[in-house]
C-alpha cells in the first residue's frame, strides 16, 4: 500500500487531476455555498460535505432535506442520480477484481465523473501484468485523493465563507468548463465526437425527465448509435484532434 | 443556524452509502463474469457521452428550457474555452479562458 505512494503513477494521477482541479473546487465552493443557504445545520452540511462526494446528489437532495421529504425519497434520488457510475462501474470491474471487497468498495467512493474519465483515457485497457496493475491502482489513489481533497477543501471553503459568495455570481460555471476541456480531451476520433453530440442531444431533448436521468439517457443513446455506427463507417482519427492526453 | 436533527444526519449517513454502492455496483460480486464484447466496445464511448449529458444541458438550458436568448455569458464562455483548447491543448487554459469571458459577461452584464 505504501509503495503506491512512492509510485510513479501516483504522482501523475495527481498531477491529471490538479489541472482540472480549480474547476473542481470553484463547483465544490458553490456547493457548499448552496448547503449553508439550505438552512440544514452546521453540523449537517459539514458532515455532509465530507462524506458524501458526490455534488449532484448533494444538491439534488438539498431541497428535499429542506422540505422535510422522508428517506427513503432522498435516497432514492441519491440512488438515481448516480445511475451512471453503475455503468462505469461495468466499465472498471476487470481493473479492480483483485482485490478485497472492502478495497473495491473503496476504489468506488472514489469515482467521481473525472477520475473515471481521465483514468479510462490513460489505461484503455486493463492491465494483465504485476507491474501494470500497480500503476493503475497508485494512479487510481492518486486521482481520487487529488480530487476528494480539492472537492472537500473547496466545499469547506464555501461553508466559511457563504455569506460573501452570493451564488449569483456564477462561479460554479468553472467546473463545467473543467469537463468541457476533458471532453475536448477525449474527442480523439470521429466516433467519439459523434458519441458527444448524440449524448447532448439526447440529454437536452430529455431534460425533463425526473431525477437527472436524462444523463443516462443520454449515454444509451450515444452508445448504442456508435456501436451502429462502427459497423458501417470505419473508425478514422480526427485529423485536427490531439492524440495524447495534455491534461497537465 | 437550524438545529441538527438525527434523522437528517442518518440521511445523510445513507447518502454516502449509496454513493459507495452504486460507484461500486458490479465490483459487489466477485463470481466470475464478463461484459459480452458489444458491451465492452460500447463502454468505450461511455466517458465522453457521460461528459457531454452532465454539461450540455447546463450550457444551452434555463430553467428546464432551451435558451432563446445570444446574450447569455455561458455560450461565450463555451466558445472561448473550447477556442483556447484547440489553440493551446490544456485543461487550465480552458477553465481560466472560458471564466475569463463568463465573469463579465455575466456580472458586468448580467447576461
Amino acid at each position: 500500500m505504501k509503495a503506491l505512494f512512492k509510485h510513479p503513477d501516483f504522482r501523475v494521477g495527481v498531477s491529471e487531476l490538479s489541472a482540472v482541479a480549480p474547476g473542481i473546487a470553484a463547483w465544490g465552493l458553490m456547493t457548499g455555498v448552496a448547503m449553508v443557504k439550505s438552512g440544514m445545520s452546521l453540523v449537517e452540511v459539514l458532515l455532509m460535505a465530507v462524506l458524501v462526494f458526490a455534488g449532484s446528489s448533494q444538491l439534488a437532495a438539498l431541497p428535499l432535506i429542506v422540505a422535510g421529504a422522508p428517506m427513503w425519497v432522498i435516497l432514492a434520488t441519491s440512488f438515481c442520480v448516480n445511475l451512471r457510475f453503475m455503468v462505469f462501474s461495468a466499465h472498471l470491474r476487470p481493473y479492480v477484481m483483485h482485490h478485497s471487497l472492502w478495497r473495491r468498495m473503496a476504489f468506488g467512493y472514489g469515482m467521481a465523473d473525472l477520475n473515471y474519465v481521465l483514468f479510462t483515457k490513460r489505461y484503455p485497457h486493463p492491465a494483465s501484468d504485476a507491474a501494470g496493475i500497480e500503476a493503475q491502482d497508485a494512479y487510481w489513489i492518486g486521482s481520487c485523493g487529488m480530487s476528494w481533497v480539492s472537492w472537500v477543501g473547496a466545499t469547506l471553503v464555501g461553508i466559511a465563507l457563504a455569506n460573501s459568495i452570493p451564488l449569483s455570481w456564477g462561479l460554479g460555471f468553472a467546473g463545467i468548463l473543467a469537463l468541457l476541456g476533458i471532453m475536448c480531451s477525449l474527442a480523439t476520433t470521429r466516433l467519439r465526437a459523434v458519441s458527444a453530440a448524440i449524448a447532448g442531444a439526447a440529454a437536452v431533448a430529455t431534460y425533463a425527465l425526473p431525477l437527472k436521468l436524462n444523463i443516462l439517457v443520454g449515454i444509451a443513446a450515444a452508445v448504442v448509435v456508435c456501436l451502429i455506427l462502427e459497423k458501417t463507417v470505419p473508425a478514422k482519427p480526427l485529423p485536427s484532434a490531439p492524440g495524447t492526453g495534455d491534461a497537465a | 443556524m437550524n438545529q441538527t436533527d438525527l434523522w437528517t444526519v442518518a440521511t445523510i449517513i445513507g447518502m454516502t452509502l449509496v454513493t459507495v454502492l452504486t460507484r461500486s455496483f458490479f465490483f459487489l460480486s466477485s463470481k466470475p463474469w464478463t461484459l459480452p464484447g458489444w458491451a465492452q466496445r460500447g463502454l468505450h464511448y461511455a466517458p465522453i457521452a457521460a461528459l457531454a449529458a452532465v454539461i450540455v444541458p447546463e450550457m444551452v438550458m434555463t430553467q428546464g428550457h432551451f435558451i432563446a436568448t445570444w446574450k447569455d455569458a455561458r455560450v461565450f464562455a463555451v466558445a472561448a474555452g473550447a477556442a483556447w483548447y484547440y489553440w493551446r491543448h490544456g485543461v487550465l487554459g480552458t477553465i481560466l479562458a472560458g471564466m475569463a469571458v463568463y465573469l463579465p459577461l455575466h456580472m458586468g452584464l448580467n447576461w
